[in-house]
C-alpha cells in the first residue's frame, strides 16, 4: 500500500466549478420544470389519444363566447409574462419598488385568469352539464380529461399566485435578492407556456363556428 | 469564476426586445384563433397548431426564461432528454388510431 496522500486528477473537462454559470436555485427551479413539462406532455397526450380514439369527441366551446373568452384569458397570461420579465429587469437593476410593483401586475394577470377560467368552468359545468365523469354527449372522457389537465393548470397559476405573493411582499421589504425574482419568474413563465399548449389543443382544436 | 458567473447573470436582452417578443406572442394566438374560425380541415388545423404552438414555446424559453442568454450546457443538460421523452410518449399514437376501426359495429 502507497504512504502517498492520494491527490485528486485535475478536470479534464473544463467546465469549471460552476459549469452552468448559474446559481444552485434556478438550477433547481429548471430541474423541477423539466420534470413537471413531463407531467402536463403526458397529460396532453392523454387527451389527445382519447380524443383520437372517439371519433365522437364533443366540441363544446362556441366561437363566440367561450372562444373569445379563452383567447383573453391567454391575453391575460401573456401579458403577466411580460410583466414579470420587467419585474426581474427592475430587480436586475436594483430598483425594488419598481419590481414590486410589476410583480403585483403580473398577480393581477394571473388572477384575472383564475377568475375568467372559473366562471369558463361553472358554465361547463351549470350550462352545459359536463363533469369528470358524465356530460349529454356521451363522452365520458372528455370530462375527465378536460378537467384534470386544466384543472392542474389552474393549480399551477393558484400557487404561481402565492408564490409571488411571498416573493412581492419580500421585495418590498427588502428581503429577497434578484435572482429569488428571477428563479419565481421561471415559474411564472412555465405556468404561462403549459397555456400555449394547453389552448390551441384543448380549446381551439374543439371550437364550434355558427 | 465567481466573477464570470456573475457578469452571465447580468447579460440580457432589453425590455424592448421583451415587448418585440410579446407582440410576436400575440400576433401567433391571433393566428391561431383565425384558423380555429375558419375551421380549418383537423389534420392541417393540428399540424399547423403544434408548429406555432412551439415556436411560441421556443420564444418564451429563450427571451423571457433567459435560456438564450445562460451556457449551452444549461439547454443540454435540460433539453435533450425533454425532447426524447416527448417523442417517446408518441409510441401510442397507433393504438390510439386504431381503436375506433377495430371497435365492433353496434
Amino acid at each position: 500500500m502507497s504512504s502517498q496522500v492520494s491527490v485528486a486528477t485535475p478536470s479534464v473537462w473544463e467546465g469549471g466549478r460552476s459549469p452552468y454559470a448559474t446559481n444552485s436555485k434556478k438550477f433547481g427551479m429548471w430541474l423541477f420544470i423539466i420534470s413537471d413539462s413531463l407531467t402536463f406532455s403526458a397529460m396532453l397526450f392523454a387527451y389527445t389519444y382519447s380524443r383520437v380514439t372517439n371519433p365522437d369527441w364533443p366540441k363544446p366551446f362556441d366561437f363566440t363566447p367561450a372562444i373569445i373568452f379563452s383567447t383573453i384569458m391567454t391575453f391575460c397570461l401573456l401579458s403577466s409574462s411580460l410583466t414579470m420579465v420587467m419585474a426581474v429587469h427592475a430587480m436586475n437593476h436594483g430598483n425594488r419598488a419598481s419590481a414590486g410593483k410589476w410583480i403585483l401586475a403580473t398577480m393581477t394577470g394571473g388572477a384575472a385568469f383564475v377568475v375568467l377560467h372559473l366562471s369558463e368552468w361553472m358554465k361547463l359545468i351549470n350550462v352545459e352539464h359536463v363533469t369528470p365523469f358524465t356530460n349529454p354527449w356521451n363522452v365520458p372522457l372528455f370530462g375527465g380529461t378536460f378537467f384534470a389537465l386544466t384543472g392542474l393548470h389552474m393549480t399551477h397559476v393558484v400557487i404561481g399566485l402565492i408564490y409571488l405573493a411571498i416573493i412581492a411582499q419580500g421585495v418590498f421589504r427588502g428581503k429577497f435578492k434578484a435572482e429569488d425574482v428571477e428563479v419565481s419568474g421561471l415559474y411564472w413563465h412555465f405556468v404561462d407556456l403549459v397555456w400555449m399548449f394547453i389552448f390551441p389543443l384543448v380549446y381551439l382544436m374543439s371550437a364550434r363556428v355558427g | 469564476m465567481s466573477a464570470h458567473a456573475e457578469e452571465v447573470a447580468h447579460v440580457g436582452a432589453t425590455t424592448g426586445t421583451f415587448a418585440k417578443v410579446w407582440f410576436v406572442l400575440l400576433a401567433l394566438t391571433g393566428v391561431e384563433v383565425l384558423l380555429a374560425y375558419l375551421q380549418v380541415p383537423t389534420t392541417i388545423m393540428l399540424t399547423v397548431l403544434i408548429g406555432l404552438s412551439v415556436i411560441k414555446a421556443a420564444l418564451i424559453i429563450a427571451y423571457f426564461m433567459h435560456l438564450k442568454f445562460e451556457r449551452l450546457s444549461l439547454f443540454l443538460t435540460l433539453f435533450p432528454m425533454l425532447i426524447f421523452c416527448i417523442v417517446l410518449m408518441l409510441i401510442f399514437l397507433g393504438d390510439a388510431v386504431r381503436i375506433p376501426v377495430m371497435r365492433p359495429p353496434v
